[in-house]
Protein backbone atom coordinates (compact mmCIF):
# COMPACT_ATOMS: atom_id res chain seq x y z
CA UNK A 1 0.00 0.00 0.00
CA UNK A 2 1.06 3.40 -0.48
CA UNK A 3 -0.69 6.78 0.28
CA UNK A 4 -0.54 10.94 -0.85
CA UNK A 5 -1.89 13.10 1.73
CA UNK A 6 -2.83 17.08 0.55
CA UNK A 7 -4.57 19.50 3.12
CA UNK A 8 -7.14 21.04 1.28
CA UNK A 9 -8.86 24.43 1.96
CA UNK A 10 -11.96 22.72 3.45
CA UNK A 11 -10.89 19.22 4.01
CA UNK A 12 -7.76 16.73 3.49
CA UNK A 13 -7.50 14.08 0.97
CA UNK A 14 -5.74 11.05 1.16
CA UNK A 15 -4.57 9.47 -1.96
CA UNK A 16 -4.42 5.16 -1.48
CA UNK A 17 -2.93 2.86 -3.64
CA UNK A 18 -2.84 -1.03 -3.37
CA UNK A 19 -3.99 -3.85 -0.43
CA UNK A 20 -5.84 -2.50 2.44
CA UNK A 21 -5.23 -5.64 4.16
CA UNK A 22 -4.60 -6.24 7.94
CA UNK A 23 -1.06 -5.58 7.75
CA UNK A 24 -1.39 -1.97 6.12
CA UNK A 25 -4.56 -0.38 7.77
CA UNK A 26 -2.32 -0.30 11.01
CA UNK A 27 0.07 2.05 9.12
CA UNK A 28 -3.03 3.67 7.03
CA UNK A 29 -4.63 4.56 10.61
CA UNK A 30 -2.04 6.66 11.56
CA UNK A 31 -2.33 8.27 8.41
CA UNK A 32 -6.12 9.16 9.61
CA UNK A 33 -5.07 9.72 13.25
CA UNK A 34 -2.31 12.29 12.18
CA UNK A 35 -5.47 14.53 10.17
CA UNK A 36 -7.73 14.26 13.45
CA UNK A 37 -5.62 15.16 16.08
CA UNK A 38 -5.23 18.30 14.20
CA UNK A 39 -8.61 18.62 14.75
CA UNK A 40 -9.95 18.04 10.77
CA UNK A 41 -12.49 15.73 10.51
CA UNK A 42 -13.37 16.48 6.83
CA UNK A 43 -11.77 13.74 4.65
CA UNK A 44 -11.66 13.06 1.40
CA UNK A 45 -10.43 9.13 0.72
CA UNK A 46 -9.27 8.52 -2.79
CA UNK A 47 -9.92 4.60 -3.84
CA UNK A 48 -9.41 4.55 -7.79
CA UNK A 49 -5.97 2.98 -7.41
CA UNK A 50 -7.26 0.30 -4.14
CA UNK A 51 -6.98 -3.20 -5.75
CA UNK A 52 -7.69 -4.93 -2.71
CA UNK A 53 -9.34 -4.64 0.44
CA UNK A 54 -10.48 -6.85 3.71
CA UNK A 55 -12.11 -6.66 6.21
CA UNK A 56 -9.59 -5.12 8.65
CA UNK A 57 -9.07 -2.20 6.00
CA UNK A 58 -13.29 -2.01 6.27
CA UNK A 59 -12.30 -1.76 10.18
CA UNK A 60 -10.40 1.28 9.51
CA UNK A 61 -12.87 2.97 7.50
CA UNK A 62 -15.40 2.86 9.88
CA UNK A 63 -13.43 3.31 12.77
CA UNK A 64 -12.46 7.00 11.26
CA UNK A 65 -16.11 7.39 10.35
CA UNK A 66 -17.27 7.29 13.56
CA UNK A 67 -14.81 9.38 14.89
CA UNK A 68 -15.18 12.54 12.34
CA UNK A 69 -18.83 12.68 12.22
CA UNK A 70 -19.43 13.09 16.42
CA UNK A 71 -20.76 16.19 17.16
CA UNK A 72 -21.30 16.87 13.45
CA UNK A 73 -17.78 17.93 12.99
CA UNK A 74 -17.24 16.03 9.75
CA UNK A 75 -17.14 13.02 7.84
CA UNK A 76 -15.13 10.81 5.54
CA UNK A 77 -15.86 10.82 1.79
CA UNK A 78 -14.82 7.97 -0.73
CA UNK A 79 -14.42 8.88 -4.14
CA UNK A 80 -13.83 6.71 -7.02
CA UNK A 81 -14.14 3.45 -5.39
CA UNK A 82 -13.53 0.21 -7.81
CA UNK A 83 -16.24 -1.93 -8.82
CA UNK A 84 -14.82 -4.86 -6.58
CA UNK A 85 -14.01 -2.70 -3.57
CA UNK A 86 -17.38 -1.09 -3.42
CA UNK A 87 -18.78 -4.99 -3.68
CA UNK A 88 -16.94 -6.16 -0.54
CA UNK A 89 -18.34 -2.46 0.96
CA UNK A 90 -21.76 -3.70 0.38
CA UNK A 91 -21.12 -7.50 1.81
CA UNK A 92 -20.34 -5.76 4.94
CA UNK A 93 -23.63 -3.41 5.02
CA UNK A 94 -21.32 -0.33 4.74
CA UNK A 95 -22.56 1.30 1.75
CA UNK A 96 -25.13 3.26 3.76
CA UNK A 97 -22.44 4.37 6.04
CA UNK A 98 -20.64 6.49 3.83
CA UNK A 99 -20.95 9.11 1.30
CA UNK A 100 -19.46 7.63 -2.03
CA UNK A 101 -18.77 10.29 -4.93
CA UNK A 102 -17.90 9.48 -8.29
CA UNK A 103 -14.50 11.09 -8.13
CA UNK A 104 -12.59 13.76 -6.17
CA UNK A 105 -13.69 16.90 -7.44
CA UNK A 106 -17.17 16.24 -6.62
CA UNK A 107 -16.50 14.77 -2.91
CA UNK A 108 -14.03 17.74 -2.27
CA UNK A 109 -16.50 20.29 -3.46
CA UNK A 110 -19.12 18.47 -1.32
CA UNK A 111 -17.65 20.02 1.81
CA UNK B 1 -0.22 -25.54 -14.08
CA UNK B 2 -0.45 -29.04 -12.11
CA UNK B 3 -2.82 -29.57 -9.54
CA UNK B 4 -2.79 -30.10 -6.32
CA UNK B 5 -0.75 -27.36 -5.63
CA UNK B 6 0.51 -27.02 -2.01
CA UNK B 7 2.72 -24.31 -0.16
CA UNK B 8 3.79 -23.38 3.16
CA UNK B 9 3.70 -19.93 4.22
CA UNK B 10 4.72 -18.51 7.63
CA UNK B 11 1.43 -17.51 9.73
CA UNK B 12 2.04 -14.24 10.02
CA UNK B 13 0.63 -10.61 8.37
CA UNK B 14 3.38 -10.52 6.12
CA UNK B 15 3.05 -13.86 4.39
CA UNK B 16 -0.71 -12.28 3.02
CA UNK B 17 0.36 -11.42 -0.26
CA UNK B 18 2.24 -13.84 -1.18
CA UNK B 19 -0.79 -16.01 -0.56
CA UNK B 20 -2.96 -14.16 -1.89
CA UNK B 21 -1.16 -14.40 -5.29
CA UNK B 22 -0.66 -18.09 -4.68
CA UNK B 23 -4.86 -18.50 -4.88
CA UNK B 24 -5.35 -16.15 -7.46
CA UNK B 25 -2.45 -18.06 -9.61
CA UNK B 26 -4.70 -21.05 -9.51
CA UNK B 27 -7.97 -20.08 -9.78
CA UNK B 28 -7.07 -18.35 -12.99
CA UNK B 29 -5.38 -21.56 -14.16
CA UNK B 30 -8.65 -23.00 -12.80
CA UNK B 31 -10.39 -20.26 -15.28
CA UNK B 32 -12.55 -18.75 -12.81
CA UNK B 33 -14.02 -15.46 -13.54
CA UNK B 34 -12.70 -12.16 -11.92
CA UNK B 35 -15.78 -11.75 -9.97
CA UNK B 36 -14.91 -15.28 -8.59
CA UNK B 37 -11.34 -15.05 -8.45
CA UNK B 38 -11.94 -11.72 -6.44
CA UNK B 39 -14.33 -13.42 -3.88
CA UNK B 40 -11.60 -16.18 -3.55
CA UNK B 41 -9.36 -13.57 -2.60
CA UNK B 42 -11.49 -12.28 -0.03
CA UNK B 43 -12.13 -15.37 1.43
CA UNK B 44 -8.78 -16.62 1.88
CA UNK B 45 -7.32 -13.39 3.33
CA UNK B 46 -9.91 -13.29 5.90
CA UNK B 47 -9.22 -17.02 6.62
CA UNK B 48 -5.41 -16.52 7.24
CA UNK B 49 -6.03 -12.99 9.42
CA UNK B 50 -8.38 -15.23 11.39
CA UNK B 51 -5.68 -18.11 11.42
CA UNK B 52 -2.87 -15.18 12.22
CA UNK B 53 -5.16 -13.64 14.81
CA UNK B 54 -6.80 -16.72 16.72
CA UNK B 55 -5.33 -19.81 15.58
CA UNK B 56 -1.65 -18.46 17.02
CA UNK B 57 -2.77 -15.46 18.89
CA UNK B 58 0.04 -15.62 22.03
CA UNK B 59 3.17 -17.29 22.00
CA UNK B 60 2.51 -20.23 19.56
CA UNK B 61 3.14 -19.22 16.15
CA UNK B 62 3.05 -21.58 13.24
CA UNK B 63 2.65 -22.27 9.14
CA UNK B 64 -0.29 -21.45 7.03
CA UNK B 65 -0.26 -24.57 4.54
CA UNK B 66 -2.21 -23.87 1.59
CA UNK B 67 -3.34 -26.18 -1.14
CA UNK B 68 -5.59 -25.63 -4.26
CA UNK B 69 -6.91 -28.49 -6.48
CA UNK B 70 -9.50 -28.43 -9.49
CA UNK B 71 -13.08 -30.20 -8.35
CA UNK B 72 -15.78 -30.96 -11.39
CA UNK B 73 -17.19 -27.24 -11.33
CA UNK B 74 -14.28 -25.54 -9.69
CA UNK B 75 -11.56 -24.48 -7.35
CA UNK B 76 -11.26 -26.03 -3.75
CA UNK B 77 -8.81 -24.78 -1.25
CA UNK B 78 -7.76 -26.11 2.62
CA UNK B 79 -5.77 -24.11 4.89
CA UNK B 80 -4.37 -25.84 7.29
CA UNK B 81 -3.00 -24.21 10.76
CA UNK B 82 -1.79 -26.16 13.86
CA UNK B 83 -2.76 -23.13 16.27
CA UNK B 84 -5.58 -23.12 18.96
CA UNK B 85 -9.09 -24.89 17.99
CA UNK B 86 -11.35 -22.26 15.85
CA UNK B 87 -15.07 -22.52 16.43
CA UNK B 88 -16.96 -20.71 13.80
CA UNK B 89 -20.09 -20.98 16.30
CA UNK B 90 -18.30 -18.70 18.64
CA UNK B 91 -18.47 -15.80 16.30
CA UNK B 92 -20.57 -13.07 16.71
CA UNK B 93 -23.32 -12.53 13.90
CA UNK B 94 -22.27 -9.32 11.57
CA UNK B 95 -24.21 -6.84 12.33
CA UNK B 96 -24.87 -5.28 8.81
CA UNK B 97 -27.80 -2.63 9.71
CA UNK B 98 -27.54 -0.97 12.92
CA UNK B 99 -26.67 3.12 12.48
CA UNK B 100 -22.71 3.92 12.03
CA UNK B 101 -22.38 4.86 15.95
CA UNK B 102 -23.54 1.98 17.15
CA UNK B 103 -22.59 -0.46 14.05
CA UNK B 104 -20.33 -3.31 15.62
CA UNK B 105 -17.88 -4.42 13.54
CA UNK B 106 -17.15 -8.22 14.86
CA UNK B 107 -17.53 -11.19 12.83
CA UNK B 108 -17.25 -9.63 9.00
CA UNK B 109 -14.50 -11.96 8.44
CA UNK B 110 -16.82 -14.92 8.65
CA UNK B 111 -19.74 -13.62 7.14
CA UNK B 112 -17.03 -12.81 4.20
CA UNK B 113 -15.93 -16.31 3.76
CA UNK B 114 -19.40 -17.94 3.79
CA UNK B 115 -21.24 -15.64 1.49
CA UNK B 116 -18.13 -15.21 -1.47
CA UNK B 117 -17.63 -19.50 -0.99
CA UNK B 118 -19.72 -21.79 -2.45
CA UNK B 119 -19.03 -24.37 0.41
CA UNK B 120 -17.23 -23.83 3.28
CA UNK B 121 -16.28 -26.50 6.01
CA UNK B 122 -14.42 -26.10 9.24
CA UNK B 123 -12.72 -28.64 11.26
CA UNK B 124 -10.12 -29.78 13.77
CA UNK B 125 -7.94 -32.39 14.83
CA UNK B 126 -6.51 -32.55 18.17
CA UNK B 127 -2.32 -33.17 17.59
CA UNK B 128 -2.19 -31.62 13.49
CA UNK B 129 -4.80 -28.04 14.06
CA UNK B 130 -8.08 -26.43 12.53
CA UNK B 131 -8.32 -27.63 8.60
CA UNK B 132 -10.76 -24.95 6.61
CA UNK B 133 -11.31 -26.71 3.06
CA UNK B 134 -13.42 -24.11 1.10
CA UNK B 135 -14.77 -24.23 -2.86
CA UNK B 136 -15.68 -21.78 -5.30
CA UNK B 137 -17.73 -22.98 -8.71
CA UNK B 138 -17.26 -21.75 -11.45
CA UNK B 139 -19.75 -19.01 -12.19
CA UNK B 140 -22.28 -21.05 -15.12
CA UNK B 141 -22.08 -19.26 -18.58
CA UNK B 142 -24.75 -17.30 -20.30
Amino acid sequence: MEYTTKRLKHCDLIQVSGRIDSQTSQELEKVFEAIIEEARFKIVVDMSDVEFISSAGLRLLINAQKTCKRLDRGEVVLANVPKRIYSAFDLAGFVPLFRIEKDVVEAVGSF
Amino acid sequence: MDFPKTETFPGAGSSLEAINTFVTEAAQAIGLDEDAIFGVQLAVEEACDNIIEHAYAGASKGDIECSCDIVTDGLKIVLRDSGRPFDPESVPKPDLDSPLEERDIGGLGLHFIKNLMDEVRFEFFPGSGNVLTMVKRKTPAG
